[in-house]
């Protein structure tokens, strides 16, 4: 049986992070996936031929670029491309487009609302406030509040004193904002339902919650605070799409030597006196290893992956009472040219942006309604991209690939489990949903993939089909995220390690929770730290 | 002669009014005394144009020189510091040329059109020395800057444009080759040349097709992502190839006012471009002179700390010694790291120097300083394969 020095299991982008840092580190390192392919959620996959997909994740903001940097990522192929502005759709014909120029955007809510135009520059403000206390967070281990180990007695000073730099005024807003609803936060600024309705998409996308329910203020902030090459809350798409981020990974993690084995479902993890031992796969191969890095969701880790008799109830209930409820779905499309919208103008630079088609909160929050009435939303919120027309590599020439990610979508119904007959009524619902304002879209499908949670949950592993690894709420943020005394990447054995999105700073293609976890993991082995810190000047 | 230019101290290209219907930012400057765009749209996406899709860029202001006769290849031999002899017609080299003294007066492309006809083209304006070095030789030269226009078409889809403009084989062309096509009737020149370390290509033609060609390339173009670019964008990707530009890494020997200022071609990193098993070009015995004794400086490729660009900024040894100046600087959005071409004195820029450089930037009205560690790398900051393979990849 051939032993290493650590074994991740599960080749996302957080797991392959972590094993590249540990490989880097000089420690041997294997990483097993269940799937033929690597990717996790940051996957592309050709399921048309002469079209890749971003399969799950579909954007990229959030990862931090001190990793890129450190692990070399551009040399393995890396490129991440900037796209430009939003657009919501009225009913009426009409739509609101939130340009990039600052201008062209404040004129474009003028249309809208005079006042809202001016409130925009307070919003974006606040907002930034916010961005600037999170951010340098990013990439460091949540102190323990309960501890008064020297590290986590410092931790918890610098994170007070980041908060009492805020100004006085400033730490109250930041807790009100930190655990308000999207919906109170907009009202705050604007008065105008389309512009509110555009904001609000950030608040409430892969979150099990509506745009009035506390907290998805935080979750808004989440899709805010990256940034592309400086450019605070810009989005981008990865050339040749989102499988492009882990493939530059799983090459950095080779040309250090770390391996990486396909069809390789692991079916246990080891323990042996009280420390984990190793990993055994389905197909009866073992590894042993003396650390085990599980990219998995912490329900799965725990509840699937170990034996009852080895964990603790007390902490078994902390995993049962995680919350990591699916609300989304996802639509990938072939499609044999683009798509009109009749409500622009042509030649729209709005076109390379997201596209939306809900234009009020109201209808946000009905949306929600179906969802916690076991059923997909019938008038859903969908946050749409055609990414083919920045990035070619994606379809042939003039061919394009729609992304669609669509919410809400309940991880099971109120009839019982999805069935192939749900996930194709599903499906019509979106393609109706868009046909209503682009009435060539159909015609020009050549090929759809639709992903409801059941697939989410059962082709990529999410439990449920939550796309964070667990709900982003104060309750599961931080030092408690997954769960209070787990903050710091390290399982409830020895030589056990969570590095997936479960743990802090919490899902989004970020890669953040696999660097930190393995610097806490060379931390315990006494090697020299390969995991950069917060490079950003301030 | 006109004599109404003071009316007109900027002239425009050809390209001037697609360039015009192309800005929506109205951001100018002048290049060689013509209106040139520093920004069409918005920086970002027009570097990104340049590195993941198509861009084009007027180049039209290049110096460009029409060189003929029997005597060219000995003319180019004593002129250059390389050995011309093997460059064929149908091909392209990257040359420098120095003064007496082995100081560099500029970098440039010379193109072998036929067999005694040659252009060549550089940033700074030359006839005079060009003139003066040709005593003896039988050349003809002429200015004809204004009588070529030319587009750089650059990025990693430019090959798949020229295809979908009906370019045959363009697949085929090798960096460094040209070929000549015809467009509509018209002569089209294309070569794969550039500024930008990526898959790309420069376009030569008469002016008055110029705004026909523009509009057949961004045709042919939209179904690969091409987009108009201004002069910020370009310089991001040539810092990233490592490329160095006349009057912003170097003086050109024969501008330098001060003593001293002058730069020879070592001590830019160009040695390979200087061969001394030619019995003679203009500099070589100085040249030959400072690579016995060393050289007072070097160019070196700086990695970092931050984010932050560290523009015009001073390198330190151990934070407190002044070694050098950086010359070019910017943060790299591929490689997503914090570049530098710097000029360090000798004996310093070996690998494992501790170097510091010295960063100044403002957040809200309010200047902060901060000292940022940096290494010297040697390899190249950013360098696509795509960018010497052939036949040329399609994206």
């Amino acid at each position: 049986m051939k032993k290493y020095d650590a074994i991740v299991v599960g080749a996302g982008h957080n797991g392959l992070t972590s094993a590249a840092f540990l490989a880097k580190a000089g420690l041997r390192v294997l990483v097993l996936e269940r799937n033929p392919y690597i990717g996790g959620a940051a996957v592309s996959r050709e399921l048309h031929k002469g079209w890749t997909y971003s399969n799950c994740s579909y954007v990229c903001s959030l990862f931090r670029p001190e990793i890129y940097r450190s692990l070399a990522l551009a040399r393995h192929g890396l490129q991440v491309i900037p796209y430009g502005g939003g657009i919501t759709f009225t009913r009426d014909g009409g739509y609101f487009g939130n340009y990039n120029d600052h201008e062209v955007k404040r004129r474009e809510i003028a249309r809208h609302s005079r006042r809202d135009a001016d409130a925009y520059d307070r919003y974006e403000v606040d907002v930034m406030k916010q961005t600037r206390f999170i951010r340098p967070l990013l990439l460091r281990t949540p102190p323990d509040p309960a501890s008064f180990r020297p590290r986590d007695v410092f931790e918890l000073l610098y994170l007070l004193r980041k908060f009492h730099d805020l100004g006085e005024r400033q730490m109250y807003d930041t807790l009100r904002f930190w655990t308000m609803s999207i919906g109170d936060f907009l009202d705050e600024y604007f008065e105008s339902d389309v512009i509110k309705a555009h904001f609000a998409g950030s608040g409430i996308i892969g979150t099990a919650l509506g745009v009035y329910s506390p907290g998805t203020a935080y979750v808004l902030l989440h899709h805010y605070m990256g940034d592309i090459d400086g450019s605070i809350g810009a989005w981008g798409f990865a050339r040749g799409g989102m499988g492009a981020i882990t493939r530059a990974l799983g090459a950095a993690l080779q040309s250090y030597g770390g391996e990486i084995r396909t069809d390789a479902d692991v079916a246990r993890i080891s323990v042996r006196e009280g420390r984990v031992a190793g990993v055994a796969l389905r197909n009866g191969d073992e590894f042993e290893a003396d650390v085990v890095v599980s990219n998995l969701d912490v329900k799965r880790t725990f509840l699937r992956l170990f034996d009852e008799g080895d964990l603790q109830p007390g902490f078994l209930s902390k995993v049962r009472n995680f919350k990591i409820r699916g609300s989304s779905g996802k639509l990938n499309i072939a499609l044999d040219g683009l798509p009109s919208f009749p409500a622009l103008p042509g030649g729209s630079p709005l076109m390379t942006g997201d596209m939306h088609f809900t234009d009020s909160l109201e209808r946000m929050e009905r949306a929600y309604d179906d969802w916690k009435n076991g059923c997909w939303s019938q008038d859903p919120y969908v946050d749409m991209l055609i990414p083919t027309q920045i990035d070619p590599t994606m379809a042939p020439p003039g061919k394009h690939y729609m992304t669609v990610f669509v919410q809400y979508a309940p991880p099971r119904l109120a009839t019982g489990d999805w069935t192939d007959a749900d996930r194709q009524a599903f499906g019509k619902t979106v393609i109706d949903q868009i046909g209503r304002y682009s009435p060539d879209f159909e015609n020009l499908i050549l090929h759809a993939e639709v992903r409801t949670p059941r697939e989410l949950e059962n082709e990529v592993g999410l439990t449920e089909g939550n796309i964070f690894q667990g709900e982003l709420t104060m309750d599961q943020l931080l030092f408690n995220r997954p769960f209070p005394g787990y903050a710091q990447y390290r399982g409830p054995l020895k030589g056990m390690y969570m590095c997936g999105s479960s743990t802090h700073p919490g899902g989004g293609v970020m890669a953040a929770p696999g660097a930190n976890a393995a610097r806490e993991i060379l931390r315990d082995l006494r090697r020299p730290n390969t995991v950069p810190g917060d490079a950003g000047d301030e | 002669m006109n004599t109404g230019h003071f009316r007109t101290p900027l002239l425009h290209t050809p390209f001037h009014t697609r360039l015009v219907a192309a800005s929506t930012c109205n951001e100018w400057y002048a290049w060689k005394g013509y209106t040139a765009p520093a920004r069409l749209t918005e920086v970002e996406f027009e570097y990104f144009a340049i590195r993941s899709s198509a861009s084009i860029f007027d180049i039209t202001p290049l110096t460009k020189y029409r060189i003929r006769g029997p005597d060219c290849i000995a003319y180019f031999n004593r002129l250059l510091t390389r050995d011309i002899v093997a460059l064929a017609v149908g091909r392209v080299a990257y040359c420098l040329w120095c003064d007496d003294a082995g100081r560099l007066i500029d970098d440039g492309t010379l193109f072998r059109l036929a067999e005694q006809d040659y252009r060549l083209c550089s940033q700074e304006r030359h006839y005079d020395w060009l003139r003066t070095s040709a005593l003896g030789f039988d050349v003809s030269i002429e200015e004809e800057t204004e009588h070529v226009a030319a587009l750089a078409l650059q990025g990693p889809t430019s090959c798949a444009v020229l295809k979908a403009l009906g370019i045959g084989a363009i697949e085929m062309l090798k960096p460094f080759h040209l070929l000549n096509a015809s467009l509509h009737g018209r002569d089209l020149m294309i070569s794969r040349t550039g500024f930008t370390g990526d898959l790309g290509y420069e376009l030569w033609m008469q002016p008055d097709t110029a705004g026909g060609l523009w509009d057949a390339v961004m045709e042919a173009g939209r179904n690969y992502a091409i987009m108009p670019i201004g002069s910020e964008a370009l310089d991001m990707a040539r810092i990233e190839a490592g490329f160095i530009q006349a009057n912003v890494d170097f003086v050109p020997a024969d501008q330098a006012v001060r003593p001293g200022r002058g730069r020879s071609p070592f001590e830019l990193g160009l040695a390979g471009h200087v061969d001394f098993r030619k019995a003679n070009f203009t500099g070589r015995r100085a040249l030959l002179e400072e690579q016995r004794r060393g050289s007072r400086y070097q160019l070196v490729k700086l990695d970092i700390d931050g984010s932050t660009p560290a523009k015009d900024s001073f390198v330190y040894l151990r934070r407190r010694k002044v070694v050098g100046h950086v010359t070019s600087a910017v943060w790299s959005p591929t490689a997503k790291t914090n570049i530098a071409l710097a000029s360090l004195q000798t004996p310093y820029g070996t690998q494992g120097d501790d170097l510091w450089v010295e960063i100044y930037y403002k957040r809200e009205l309010k200047w902060e300083r901060k000292m940022a560690r940096c290494r010297i790398v040697a390899e190249t900051f950013y360098d696509p394969p795509r960018r010497r393979q052939t036949p040329a990849a399609n994206y």
